[in-house]
């Protein structure tokens, strides 16, 4: 392996990445310069043996998109629909409850539930879908709400956002997700997200949240206008933030999906770049315990070769995840069984491990159980073809 | 990786760097690891000896399916129908020709020709279709595969070598190493009784090789092979290639099990770069190791760039048999050439003998 880094000019930064020592800006840059694709990920990966040995997390998750109404009008979205306009929907507690019903077959340990902007919503709203999730599925903890959508909760409450969020705590709020920061440029907030909380607006929820004891994600979108720099420089700035407040479990990279959007030009993101991605997460965002390889917007082919370029979790099995594919489109599986996901990470010379939303590890018997009776359950794969 | 493990493997990676031939054993030692960077690291160091240029070969070409007519019931196949079924099929000339004049309008080089075991074609069809197409097209015929040659021969009366030799005159270039599946009796036994052995098929690609006929090799993994299996393909071919030289490429492939009678799983992704990472090394003697854009996809297929892959085949018009096993993935120009560039290669179009055009 050591021929390997003096072969490809990165021999410092091997030295660097085993002794523990934190990368640099520039170190960022020759990360994404190279292409040397392979020494990249074996650096990612003796963080990741480091950090997590072959464990692999995932989740038996559900998606919920309460509403797709968004007022943002992000360029790179093809979810939304703005206000007035036909398609918009709003999920009231009932239909999620029945929705939930849907599932009652299968074990959930988390509900994943975020959506869009939509300023007709009343704060007792937001209350009122937590409460009801909770009771339905009282043994599974939510993970809802972006750092934009809690933005908005609190401007619907007219309340300071710390006393939100202790409210919605009481209502079942278990953590947060990281989706909405993009990508931290002034640059391209000015281009693809204008209307959207700001950068500065984006750090101060998540100091929030963490402050108010909730732990969250950190994403960064990727794919489209934003440049290398401006990646490496999101990334520092996240891992700022977590020297700061500790409160990030996981990190992110999302991969754009330009289908359907005011960037259809754009070509969808390669192999390469979505291990890359993942890669350099994971060697940037030292104290981050984790980093997701979110199977659904880079296939799980990829997913799975990820968990040797940095990543340690797999997310979960994902009923109806809307965001990336508004429905009709034919590019994603919408699920996989649980037993495809344990599939995928053992044939990899992994060691899946099942986690909760707060990356408890779910005793195995307990796995093991759960396995069982979801065994005979139809996998909800729709649609099988990547793009 | 640990304890005598390790050290194995640090003496394969040994043997790789100081450019020793890797012996079946360390063949199936590599099919066990489960490091893919290094596995990477090793299978571009052939790679790069092989091929230093920083460079991607792909070639500009149509499949033409000529006929699904096949009386072979090979287990892992969706296209085949039998003869007599009311979805067989033979392409007029007329079909032929519009298709290869699609190819060219979009500057393709070569065709692949390749169907089933139709008893109702004989020698003078091939020869007939094969002059007719070269008559009219500046295209390189890659064609036939070894279970349809030896067939050829059989119901045409003729020997392989008077068979491949007509065939050549007529215009036959070269021949795609498909239905290879795994050069082990066994494991054709298990999966299709009725098609050639592992001793005709080699004998076939070395009479071809012989008369002048270049072909590639493929593999066939995924379905019920174990890994040493897998090795003795592999081995298998390295001697053939010992003796005649007369390989020019070397494309590995899963086991598409959608609409087939074998069913089953299909390899992950980590398998088949595992598989063709392994093939490189084993396979010191083959010049080009080919990815299966059809059935890995764009994404995969990229990665496979860094584990001993230089060249990604043939863009894809139109492809029945593969398809018909549950994967689609077109290649277009543009397509190919983006992956490529995104890996941090150079694209360059080559012909079907694997010579660079531009």
């Amino acid at each position: 392996m050591e021929a390997l880094f003096a072969r490809t000019g990165l021999a410092d930064l091997y030295e660097k990445v085993v002794q523990g020592e934190r990368l640099s800006y520039d170190d960022g840059l020759r990360l994404y310069r190279t292409p040397e694709l392979t020494a990249v990920g074996a650096l990612a990966n003796v963080v990741r043996e480091r950090m997590n040995g072959d464990a692999t997390y995932y989740v038996r998750n559900l998606h919920i998109n309460y509403t797709n109404i968004c007022n943002k009008l992000c360029k790179f979205c093809s979810f939304y629909a703005p206000p007035g306009d036909p398609r918009g929907y709003v999920l009231t507690p009932d239909d999620i409850v029945a929705r939930l019903a849907e599932h009652r077959d299968h074990v959930i340990r988390e509900i994943h539930m975020v959506a869009g902007i939509n300023p007709k919503l009343p704060y007792q709203y937001y209350l009122d879908i937590l409460r009801s999730v909770r009771a339905a599925r009282p043994e599974a903890q939510i993970k809802a709400f972006t750092m934009i959508e809690l933005a908005q909760i609190a401007r619907a409450a007219k309340k300071p956002l710390g006393d939100v969020l202790e409210d919605l705590k009481g209502a079942g709020l278990a953590c947060v997700p990281g989706g909405g920061a993009e990508v931290f440029s002034d640059r391209v907030h000015e281009e693809l997200f204008r209307a959207k909380l700001d950068n500065e607006g984006w750090f101060q929820v998540a100091r929030e949240v963490h402050r108010a004891g909730l732990r969250s994600n950190a994403t960064m979108l990727y794919g489209h206008i934003e440049t290398v720099e401006e990646k490496v420089k999101h990334l520092l700035h996240i891992r700022e933030l977590q020297d700061e407040t500790k409160g990030f479990q996981c990190f992110v990279p999302l991969a754009f999906d330009p289908a359907r959007t005011e960037l259809e030009h754009i070509p969808v993101t390669t192999g390469q770049q979505n291990l890359r991605e993942i890669a350099i997460a994971r060697l940037l965002l030292d104290n981050f315990p984790h980093i997701k390889a979110f199977w659904i917007m880079i296939t799980p082919q990829i997913a799975q070769l990820a968990l040797w370029y940095g990543a340690d979790d797999l997310d979960g099995t994902v009923s109806h995840y809307e965001i990336t594919h508004a429905l009709g489109t034919a590019s994603h599986h919408q699920a996989l069984s649980h037993q495809e996901l344990l599939d995928l990470i053992s044939e990899a010379g992994r060691v899946p491990v099942e986690r909760d939303a707060l990356y408890n590890v779910i005793p195995e018997q307990l796995a093991v159980g759960g396995q069982q009776s979801a065994k005979g359950s139809v996998s909800l794969r729709v649609l099988s073809s990547s793009s | 990786m640990s304890g005598n493990g390790a050290s194995r493997l640090q003496e394969i990676e040994a043997k790789v760097l100081a450019e020793g031939r890797l012996s079946g054993e360390d063949g199936l030692a590599l099919l066990q690891v489960t490091n893919l960077p290094w596995l990477g690291f090793l299978a571009d160091t052939v790679r790069r000896r092989k091929r230093p240029e920083r460079e991607v070969t792909y070639v500009v070409g149509r499949i033409i399916n000529y006929t699904n007519v096949c009386w072979v019931k090979c287990t892992f196949c969706a296209f085949y129908r039998l003869p007599g079924h009311q979805e067989g099929y033979v392409l007029s000339r007329e079909e032929i020709f519009q298709k290869i004049q699609d190819a060219v309008d979009h500057g393709g080089t070569e065709v692949l020709f390749q169907g089933g075991l139709n008893p109702a074609l004989k020698i003078d069809y091939f020869e007939e279709i094969f002059r007719a197409i070269r008559r009219r097209f500046p295209v390189h015929i890659h064609g036939l595969s070894p279970a349809e040659l030896i067939y050829l021969a059989k119901i045409s009366r003729l020997s392989l070598r008077e068979t491949l030799l007509r065939l050549k005159s007529a215009g036959l270039g070269t021949i795609p190493g498909g239905g290879a599946e795994i050069l082990v009796d066994d494991v054709r036994q298990a999966i299709s009784p009725l098609k050639d052995t592992v001793e005709e098929w080699l004998d076939c690609m070395r009479t071809a090789h012989q008369v002048g006929i270049p072909s590639s090799a493929t593999m066939m993994f995924g379905s019920v092979e174990t890994a040493a299996q897998r090795v003795e393909h592999l081995l298998r071919l390295r001697s053939l290639q010992d003796e005649t030289g007369g390989f020019t490429a070397f494309v590995a492939w899963n086991f598409q099990p959608d609409g087939t009678d074998l069913k089953g799983k299909r390899a992950s992704a980590f398998d088949y770069l595992r598989t063709v990472a392994v093939a490189r090394l084993m396979l010191d003697n083959f010049g080009n190791i080919q990815a299966s854009w059809l059935t890995q996809g764009p994404k995969v297929a990229q990665i496979a760039l860094h584990y001993g892959v230089n060249d990604l085949g043939s863009t894809i018009f139109e492809e029945r048999v593969v398809s018909a096993g549950g994967t689609k993935f077109m290649a277009s120009r543009e397509e190919i050439e983006r992956v490529i560039a995104d890996a941090g290669y150079t694209p360059r179009v080559r012909n079907t003998r694997y010579e660079i055009l531009r």
